[in-house]
Protein backbone atom coordinates (compact mmCIF):
# COMPACT_ATOMS: atom_id res chain seq x y z
CA UNK A 1 0.00 0.00 0.00
CA UNK A 2 1.33 3.29 -1.00
CA UNK A 3 1.49 6.74 0.33
CA UNK A 4 -0.41 8.39 -2.47
CA UNK A 5 -3.80 7.48 -3.32
CA UNK A 6 -4.42 5.39 -6.23
CA UNK A 7 -6.46 7.05 -8.73
CA UNK A 8 -5.55 6.39 -11.94
CA UNK A 9 -6.23 2.35 -13.37
CA UNK A 10 -2.18 1.08 -13.62
CA UNK A 11 -2.22 2.51 -9.68
CA UNK A 12 -5.48 0.73 -9.12
CA UNK A 13 -4.29 -2.32 -10.25
CA UNK A 14 -1.38 -2.66 -8.21
CA UNK A 15 -3.10 -1.64 -4.93
CA UNK A 16 -4.14 -5.13 -3.03
CA UNK A 17 -8.12 -4.96 -2.97
CA UNK A 18 -9.26 -5.65 0.78
CA UNK A 19 -12.36 -7.68 -0.61
CA UNK A 20 -12.23 -10.87 -2.21
CA UNK A 21 -14.40 -12.37 -5.02
CA UNK A 22 -16.97 -14.88 -3.74
CA UNK A 23 -18.94 -12.52 -1.35
CA UNK A 24 -22.72 -12.93 -1.28
CA UNK A 25 -23.73 -9.70 -1.80
CA UNK A 26 -26.97 -8.91 -4.25
CA UNK A 27 -25.75 -9.02 -8.25
CA UNK A 28 -25.39 -5.12 -8.86
CA UNK A 29 -24.85 -4.06 -5.36
CA UNK A 30 -23.44 -1.17 -5.17
CA UNK A 31 -21.61 -1.63 -1.45
CA UNK A 32 -18.45 -3.86 -2.79
CA UNK A 33 -17.61 -1.27 -5.29
CA UNK A 34 -17.81 1.24 -2.29
CA UNK A 35 -15.78 -0.75 -0.14
CA UNK A 36 -13.12 -1.45 -3.54
CA UNK A 37 -13.02 2.40 -3.84
CA UNK A 38 -12.20 2.73 0.11
CA UNK A 39 -9.34 0.47 -0.53
CA UNK A 40 -7.42 2.18 -3.02
CA UNK A 41 -7.37 5.35 -0.63
CA UNK A 42 -5.58 3.53 1.96
CA UNK A 43 -2.57 4.22 3.76
CA UNK A 44 -1.20 1.47 5.79
CA UNK A 45 -2.34 -1.13 8.00
CA UNK A 46 -5.96 -0.54 9.06
CA UNK A 47 -8.77 -1.86 11.12
CA UNK A 48 -12.59 -2.30 9.75
CA UNK A 49 -14.73 -2.08 12.60
CA UNK A 50 -18.07 -2.81 10.74
CA UNK A 51 -21.47 -2.60 12.16
CA UNK A 52 -24.67 -5.39 11.37
CA UNK A 53 -25.95 -4.21 7.66
CA UNK A 54 -26.10 -5.85 4.46
CA UNK A 55 -22.22 -5.94 4.00
CA UNK A 56 -21.20 -7.20 6.97
CA UNK A 57 -24.01 -10.24 6.76
CA UNK A 58 -23.27 -11.12 3.29
CA UNK A 59 -19.61 -10.89 3.77
CA UNK A 60 -18.57 -13.12 6.11
CA UNK A 61 -21.03 -15.83 6.29
CA UNK A 62 -19.29 -18.60 8.04
CA UNK A 63 -17.27 -20.60 7.73
CA UNK A 64 -15.81 -18.09 4.90
CA UNK A 65 -15.13 -14.39 4.82
CA UNK A 66 -14.38 -11.84 2.18
CA UNK A 67 -12.40 -9.01 3.75
CA UNK A 68 -8.34 -9.76 3.45
CA UNK A 69 -7.74 -6.95 6.46
CA UNK A 70 -8.49 -7.41 10.13
CA UNK A 71 -12.40 -6.96 10.61
CA UNK A 72 -14.50 -6.99 13.61
CA UNK A 73 -18.40 -7.09 13.70
CA UNK A 74 -19.69 -5.46 15.84
CA UNK A 75 -23.67 -4.82 17.32
CA UNK A 76 -25.98 -2.44 14.83
CA UNK A 77 -25.56 0.74 17.23
CA UNK A 78 -22.22 0.58 18.22
CA UNK A 79 -19.08 0.65 15.21
CA UNK A 80 -17.88 4.03 16.45
CA UNK A 81 -18.29 3.27 19.67
CA UNK A 82 -15.70 -0.22 18.73
CA UNK A 83 -13.49 1.97 16.90
CA UNK A 84 -12.70 4.48 19.21
CA UNK A 85 -12.05 1.68 21.43
CA UNK A 86 -10.03 -0.47 19.44
CA UNK A 87 -7.78 3.19 18.51
CA UNK A 88 -7.35 3.68 22.18
CA UNK A 89 -6.44 0.26 23.26
CA UNK A 90 -3.57 0.47 20.51
CA UNK A 91 -2.63 4.14 21.85
CA UNK A 92 -2.36 1.91 25.42
CA UNK A 93 -0.24 -0.40 24.19
CA UNK A 94 2.00 0.77 22.20
CA UNK A 95 2.84 3.01 25.83
CA UNK A 96 3.42 -0.11 26.86
CA UNK A 97 5.52 -1.16 24.51
CA UNK A 98 3.37 -4.19 23.17
CA UNK A 99 2.73 -2.62 19.75
CA UNK A 100 4.62 -3.18 16.70
CA UNK A 101 3.10 -1.06 13.91
CA UNK A 102 4.32 2.74 13.78
CA UNK A 103 0.73 3.79 12.70
CA UNK A 104 -2.37 1.97 12.20
CA UNK A 105 -5.73 3.56 10.74
CA UNK A 106 -9.30 2.57 12.25
CA UNK A 107 -12.45 2.99 9.96
CA UNK A 108 -15.54 2.56 11.03
CA UNK A 109 -18.28 1.45 8.19
CA UNK A 110 -22.11 1.20 8.84
CA UNK A 111 -24.88 0.85 6.62
CA UNK A 112 -27.85 3.92 6.78
CA UNK A 113 -30.07 1.87 9.82
CA UNK A 114 -27.06 1.76 11.92
CA UNK A 115 -25.29 5.42 11.17
CA UNK A 116 -28.49 7.74 10.78
CA UNK A 117 -30.81 6.06 13.29
CA UNK A 118 -29.67 3.50 15.33
CA UNK A 119 -25.96 4.28 15.96
CA UNK A 120 -26.63 7.65 15.69
CA UNK A 121 -25.58 8.47 19.52
CA UNK A 122 -22.41 6.26 18.85
CA UNK A 123 -21.35 8.29 16.44
CA UNK A 124 -22.16 11.73 18.22
CA UNK A 125 -20.06 10.38 21.10
CA UNK A 126 -17.12 9.22 19.44
CA UNK A 127 -17.12 12.58 17.47
CA UNK A 128 -17.12 14.54 20.22
CA UNK A 129 -14.52 12.61 22.06
CA UNK A 130 -12.64 13.45 18.91
CA UNK A 131 -10.65 10.26 18.24
CA UNK A 132 -8.36 10.24 15.22
CA UNK A 133 -10.84 7.63 13.12
CA UNK A 134 -13.00 7.48 9.86
CA UNK A 135 -16.38 6.84 9.47
CA UNK A 136 -18.15 5.68 6.83
CA UNK A 137 -21.96 5.66 6.11
CA UNK A 138 -22.84 3.75 2.92
CA UNK A 139 -26.51 4.48 2.03
CA UNK A 140 -28.96 2.44 0.50
CA UNK A 141 -31.73 4.20 1.76
CA UNK A 142 -33.61 1.64 3.87
CA UNK A 143 -33.13 -1.51 6.11
CA UNK A 144 -32.95 -3.76 2.81
CA UNK A 145 -30.97 -6.25 4.80
CA UNK A 146 -34.25 -7.32 6.81
CA UNK A 147 -36.36 -6.76 4.32
CA UNK A 148 -36.89 -2.99 3.28
CA UNK A 149 -37.96 -1.55 6.04
CA UNK A 150 -38.06 2.67 5.69
CA UNK A 151 -34.79 4.47 7.66
CA UNK A 152 -34.14 7.74 8.24
CA UNK A 153 -32.04 7.90 4.83
CA UNK A 154 -35.24 7.06 2.97
CA UNK A 155 -36.29 9.40 0.59
CA UNK A 156 -39.74 11.66 0.69
CA UNK A 157 -41.86 9.09 -1.69
CA UNK A 158 -40.03 6.50 -1.46
CA UNK A 159 -41.71 3.11 -1.28
CA UNK A 160 -40.63 0.34 1.23
CA UNK A 161 -42.12 -2.55 3.37
CA UNK A 162 -43.06 0.02 6.26
CA UNK A 163 -44.00 3.05 4.05
CA UNK A 164 -46.46 1.10 1.44
CA UNK A 165 -47.62 3.53 -1.63
CA UNK A 166 -51.57 2.89 -1.88
CA UNK A 167 -54.77 5.07 -1.24
CA UNK A 168 -53.52 7.36 1.33
CA UNK A 169 -49.98 8.23 1.13
CA UNK A 170 -47.50 8.13 -1.70
CA UNK A 171 -44.51 5.94 0.33
CA UNK A 172 -42.80 7.62 3.11
CA UNK A 173 -44.07 11.24 3.75
CA UNK A 174 -41.11 12.56 5.66
CA UNK A 175 -37.69 13.97 4.65
CA UNK A 176 -34.84 12.46 4.48
CA UNK A 177 -32.15 13.29 7.24
CA UNK A 178 -29.39 15.16 6.58
CA UNK A 179 -26.59 13.09 8.25
CA UNK A 180 -23.32 14.95 7.13
CA UNK A 181 -24.64 18.56 7.61
CA UNK A 182 -25.18 17.16 11.14
CA UNK A 183 -21.97 15.64 11.36
CA UNK A 184 -20.39 18.87 9.85
CA UNK A 185 -22.37 20.66 13.15
CA UNK A 186 -20.17 18.87 15.26
CA UNK A 187 -16.99 20.62 13.94
CA UNK A 188 -15.11 17.90 13.33
CA UNK A 189 -12.34 18.26 10.95
CA UNK A 190 -13.94 16.74 8.01
CA UNK A 191 -16.62 15.59 6.61
CA UNK A 192 -17.37 14.81 2.88
CA UNK A 193 -20.45 13.23 0.80
CA UNK A 194 -19.12 11.26 -2.10
CA UNK A 195 -20.84 8.41 -4.75
CA UNK A 196 -19.08 5.67 -6.57
CA UNK A 197 -19.16 6.41 -10.05
CA UNK A 198 -16.82 9.60 -9.29
CA UNK A 199 -14.50 7.47 -8.55
CA UNK A 200 -11.48 10.05 -8.52
CA UNK A 201 -13.38 12.26 -5.78
CA UNK A 202 -14.19 9.37 -4.02
CA UNK A 203 -10.48 8.17 -3.33
CA UNK A 204 -9.22 11.51 -2.80
CA UNK A 205 -11.84 12.65 -0.28
CA UNK A 206 -11.06 8.85 1.36
CA UNK A 207 -7.69 10.01 1.89
CA UNK A 208 -7.99 13.31 3.16
CA UNK A 209 -10.32 12.11 5.88
CA UNK A 210 -7.67 9.04 6.67
CA UNK A 211 -5.53 12.01 7.07
CA UNK A 212 -7.45 14.94 9.33
CA UNK A 213 -6.08 15.31 12.40
CA UNK A 214 -9.12 13.92 14.41
CA UNK A 215 -12.37 12.13 13.40
CA UNK A 216 -13.38 12.27 9.60
CA UNK A 217 -17.02 11.46 8.09
CA UNK A 218 -17.99 9.88 4.77
CA UNK A 219 -21.59 9.74 3.70
CA UNK A 220 -21.63 7.52 0.44
CA UNK A 221 -24.34 6.63 -1.77
CA UNK A 222 -24.80 2.95 -2.97
CA UNK A 223 -27.92 1.93 -4.98
CA UNK A 224 -29.38 -1.44 -4.18
CA UNK A 225 -31.23 -3.08 -7.35
CA UNK A 226 -33.03 -5.67 -5.05
CA UNK A 227 -34.87 -3.13 -2.53
CA UNK A 228 -34.89 -0.22 -5.14
CA UNK A 229 -36.59 -2.35 -7.80
CA UNK A 230 -33.98 -1.01 -10.27
CA UNK A 231 -31.97 -2.79 -13.24
CA UNK A 232 -28.78 -4.34 -11.90
CA UNK A 233 -26.39 -2.94 -14.52
CA UNK A 234 -28.18 0.36 -13.80
CA UNK A 235 -26.23 0.68 -10.51
CA UNK A 236 -23.08 2.76 -11.02
CA UNK A 237 -25.62 4.87 -13.42
CA UNK A 238 -28.08 5.85 -11.11
CA UNK A 239 -25.22 6.86 -8.66
CA UNK A 240 -24.54 8.99 -11.01
CA UNK A 241 -28.48 10.35 -11.63
CA UNK A 242 -28.39 11.29 -7.90
CA UNK A 243 -25.34 13.87 -8.08
CA UNK A 244 -26.87 15.13 -11.07
CA UNK A 245 -30.95 15.93 -10.01
CA UNK A 246 -29.31 16.84 -6.56
CA UNK A 247 -30.76 14.30 -4.69
CA UNK A 248 -27.17 13.69 -3.27
CA UNK A 249 -24.59 16.37 -3.75
CA UNK A 250 -21.23 15.84 -3.31
CA UNK A 251 -19.30 18.26 -1.19
CA UNK A 252 -16.93 18.61 1.70
CA UNK A 253 -17.05 20.50 4.92
CA UNK A 254 -13.44 21.50 6.88
CA UNK A 255 -13.72 21.84 10.60
CA UNK A 256 -18.06 22.13 10.44
CA UNK A 257 -17.18 26.03 9.05
CA UNK A 258 -15.85 25.92 5.23
CA UNK A 259 -18.29 24.38 2.99
CA UNK A 260 -16.80 22.94 -0.61
CA UNK A 261 -18.72 21.79 -3.51
CA UNK A 262 -17.05 19.59 -5.16
CA UNK A 263 -15.85 18.97 -9.07
CA UNK A 264 -18.94 16.62 -9.90
CA UNK A 265 -21.82 18.87 -8.36
CA UNK A 266 -20.30 22.23 -9.28
CA UNK A 267 -20.66 21.08 -13.19
CA UNK A 268 -24.22 20.12 -11.92
CA UNK A 269 -24.43 23.52 -10.76
CA UNK A 270 -23.24 25.24 -14.20
CA UNK A 271 -25.71 22.68 -16.36
CA UNK A 272 -28.47 22.72 -14.08
CA UNK A 273 -29.83 20.56 -12.19
CA UNK A 274 -31.89 17.38 -13.98
CA UNK A 275 -35.95 16.86 -12.69
CA UNK A 276 -36.07 14.18 -9.99
CA UNK A 277 -38.71 12.62 -12.30
CA UNK A 278 -35.54 11.40 -14.25
CA UNK A 279 -33.65 9.67 -11.11
CA UNK A 280 -37.41 8.37 -10.00
CA UNK A 281 -38.29 6.95 -13.55
CA UNK A 282 -35.32 4.52 -12.98
CA UNK A 283 -36.37 2.51 -10.17
CA UNK A 284 -39.34 0.65 -9.21
CA UNK A 285 -40.00 1.73 -5.83
CA UNK A 286 -40.85 4.69 -7.35
CA UNK A 287 -43.50 3.99 -9.87
CA UNK A 288 -46.53 5.03 -7.66
CA UNK A 289 -45.89 8.70 -7.63
CA UNK A 290 -45.96 8.65 -11.72
CA UNK A 291 -49.86 8.32 -11.06
CA UNK A 292 -52.28 10.92 -11.59
CA UNK A 293 -53.04 11.33 -8.24
CA UNK A 294 -49.43 12.19 -6.44
CA UNK A 295 -48.51 14.31 -9.50
CA UNK A 296 -49.01 17.62 -6.68
CA UNK A 297 -46.72 15.21 -4.23
CA UNK A 298 -44.22 15.00 -7.10
CA UNK A 299 -43.64 18.68 -7.32
CA UNK A 300 -43.26 19.34 -3.97
CA UNK A 301 -40.64 17.00 -3.93
CA UNK A 302 -38.98 18.67 -6.86
CA UNK A 303 -39.59 22.16 -5.12
CA UNK A 304 -37.64 20.61 -1.55
CA UNK A 305 -34.86 19.43 -3.80
CA UNK A 306 -34.36 22.81 -5.12
CA UNK A 307 -34.43 24.95 -2.16
CA UNK A 308 -31.76 22.42 -0.41
CA UNK A 309 -29.76 22.85 -3.68
CA UNK A 310 -29.78 26.74 -3.32
CA UNK A 311 -29.02 26.50 0.63
CA UNK A 312 -25.80 24.64 -0.52
CA UNK A 313 -24.67 26.55 -3.11
CA UNK A 314 -25.17 29.93 -0.96
CA UNK A 315 -23.07 27.61 1.82
CA UNK A 316 -20.40 26.75 -0.64
CA UNK A 317 -20.29 29.88 -2.29
CA UNK A 318 -21.09 28.51 -6.32
CA UNK A 319 -23.39 30.73 -8.30
CA UNK B 1 -17.31 -27.84 5.09
CA UNK B 2 -16.29 -31.18 6.09
CA UNK B 3 -14.38 -31.10 9.55
CA UNK B 4 -15.71 -31.98 12.50
CA UNK B 5 -16.48 -30.16 15.53
CA UNK B 6 -13.29 -30.64 17.41
CA UNK B 7 -11.12 -29.83 14.11
CA UNK B 8 -12.18 -25.93 13.32
CA UNK B 9 -11.02 -23.21 15.09
CA UNK B 10 -12.13 -22.33 18.40
CA UNK B 11 -14.84 -19.78 18.65
CA UNK B 12 -16.12 -20.24 15.32
CA UNK B 13 -13.12 -17.99 14.51
CA UNK B 14 -11.94 -17.64 10.45
CA UNK B 15 -7.82 -17.58 10.26
CA UNK B 16 -8.11 -17.12 6.63
CA UNK B 17 -8.26 -13.78 5.47
CA UNK B 18 -10.20 -13.85 2.12
CA UNK B 19 -10.87 -17.21 2.07
CA UNK B 20 -14.47 -16.67 0.45
CA UNK B 21 -12.95 -17.37 -2.67
CA UNK B 22 -13.36 -20.66 -2.20
CA UNK B 23 -17.55 -20.15 -2.24
CA UNK B 24 -18.29 -19.72 -6.59
CA UNK B 25 -21.03 -17.25 -6.93
CA UNK B 26 -21.13 -17.97 -11.09
CA UNK B 27 -24.06 -19.95 -10.48
CA UNK B 28 -26.13 -17.01 -9.58
CA UNK B 29 -25.85 -15.48 -13.01
CA UNK B 30 -28.40 -15.40 -15.72
CA UNK B 31 -26.71 -13.59 -18.75
CA UNK B 32 -23.14 -13.88 -19.19
CA UNK B 33 -20.93 -10.76 -19.92
CA UNK B 34 -18.55 -11.14 -23.55
CA UNK B 35 -15.79 -8.81 -24.60
CA UNK B 36 -15.57 -7.89 -27.90
CA UNK B 37 -11.75 -7.24 -28.39
CA UNK B 38 -11.61 -4.89 -31.38
CA UNK B 39 -13.23 -2.20 -29.03
CA UNK B 40 -11.67 -2.56 -25.56
CA UNK B 41 -9.21 0.58 -24.66
CA UNK B 42 -7.69 -1.55 -22.11
CA UNK B 43 -6.49 -3.80 -24.95
CA UNK B 44 -5.83 -1.00 -27.18
CA UNK B 45 -3.84 1.38 -25.02
CA UNK B 46 -3.85 0.22 -21.40
CA UNK B 47 -6.21 2.99 -20.50
CA UNK B 48 -10.22 3.26 -19.64
CA UNK B 49 -10.49 -0.05 -17.00
CA UNK B 50 -13.88 1.58 -15.66
CA UNK B 51 -15.37 -2.11 -15.82
CA UNK B 52 -12.59 -3.41 -13.59
CA UNK B 53 -13.33 -0.21 -11.03
CA UNK B 54 -17.06 -0.68 -11.23
CA UNK B 55 -17.54 -4.43 -11.04
CA UNK B 56 -18.68 -5.52 -7.35
CA UNK B 57 -17.62 -9.37 -7.33
CA UNK B 58 -13.78 -8.44 -8.77
CA UNK B 59 -14.58 -10.77 -11.80
CA UNK B 60 -12.70 -8.30 -14.32
CA UNK B 61 -9.43 -9.51 -14.76
CA UNK B 62 -7.06 -6.88 -15.93
CA UNK B 63 -3.20 -7.91 -16.87
CA UNK B 64 -0.22 -6.18 -18.92
CA UNK B 65 3.00 -7.90 -19.47
CA UNK B 66 5.59 -6.28 -21.62
CA UNK B 67 3.51 -3.37 -22.51
CA UNK B 68 0.94 -6.04 -23.79
CA UNK B 69 -2.55 -5.81 -22.23
CA UNK B 70 -4.70 -8.80 -21.45
CA UNK B 71 -8.40 -8.85 -20.33
CA UNK B 72 -10.50 -11.32 -18.92
CA UNK B 73 -13.82 -12.26 -17.00
CA UNK B 74 -13.49 -14.66 -14.14
CA UNK B 75 -16.82 -16.74 -14.49
CA UNK B 76 -16.13 -18.26 -11.19
CA UNK B 77 -17.89 -15.41 -9.81
CA UNK B 78 -19.57 -13.22 -12.17
CA UNK B 79 -22.71 -12.85 -10.99
CA UNK B 80 -24.27 -11.01 -14.51
CA UNK B 81 -25.11 -8.02 -13.14
CA UNK B 82 -24.36 -6.24 -16.33
CA UNK B 83 -22.66 -3.11 -14.94
CA UNK B 84 -19.44 -3.61 -16.54
CA UNK B 85 -21.18 -3.89 -20.04
CA UNK B 86 -23.33 -0.81 -18.82
CA UNK B 87 -20.26 1.50 -18.00
CA UNK B 88 -18.11 0.44 -20.89
CA UNK B 89 -17.55 3.39 -22.72
CA UNK B 90 -17.15 1.99 -25.99
CA UNK B 91 -19.92 -0.37 -25.69
CA UNK B 92 -17.35 -3.58 -26.44
CA UNK B 93 -19.24 -5.59 -23.87
CA UNK B 94 -22.46 -7.36 -23.91
CA UNK B 95 -24.32 -9.89 -22.58
CA UNK B 96 -25.68 -12.88 -23.83
CA UNK B 97 -28.29 -15.61 -22.12
CA UNK B 98 -27.09 -18.41 -20.67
Amino acid sequence: MSNKPAVSIKDMLKQDLILSSGHRMCAGCGAPTVIKLMGMALRGPTIVCNSTGCLEVATTIYPYTAWKIPWIHVAFENSAAVASGALEAINAMREKGHYKHEHVDVIAIGGDGGSFDIGFGAISGALERGHDFVYMCYDNGAYQNTGIQRSGATFTGQETTTSWAGKVIPGKLERKKPLAEIVAAHKIPYVATVEPSNFRDFIMKFRKALDAEGPGFIHAFSPCPRGWRSATEETISISRLAVETGLHPLYEVINGEEWIMSGPSKRVAEAGLKPVEEYFKTQGQFKHLFRPEWEGFRKKIQEQVNHDWEVLKKRCGVE
Amino acid sequence: MSEKYNEIPIAGNIIEPGNSEKYKTGGWRAERPILSDEKCLWLKNGTCGRCWIFCPDMAVILTEKDGKHAFAFNYDYCKGCGICANECPTDAIHLEKE
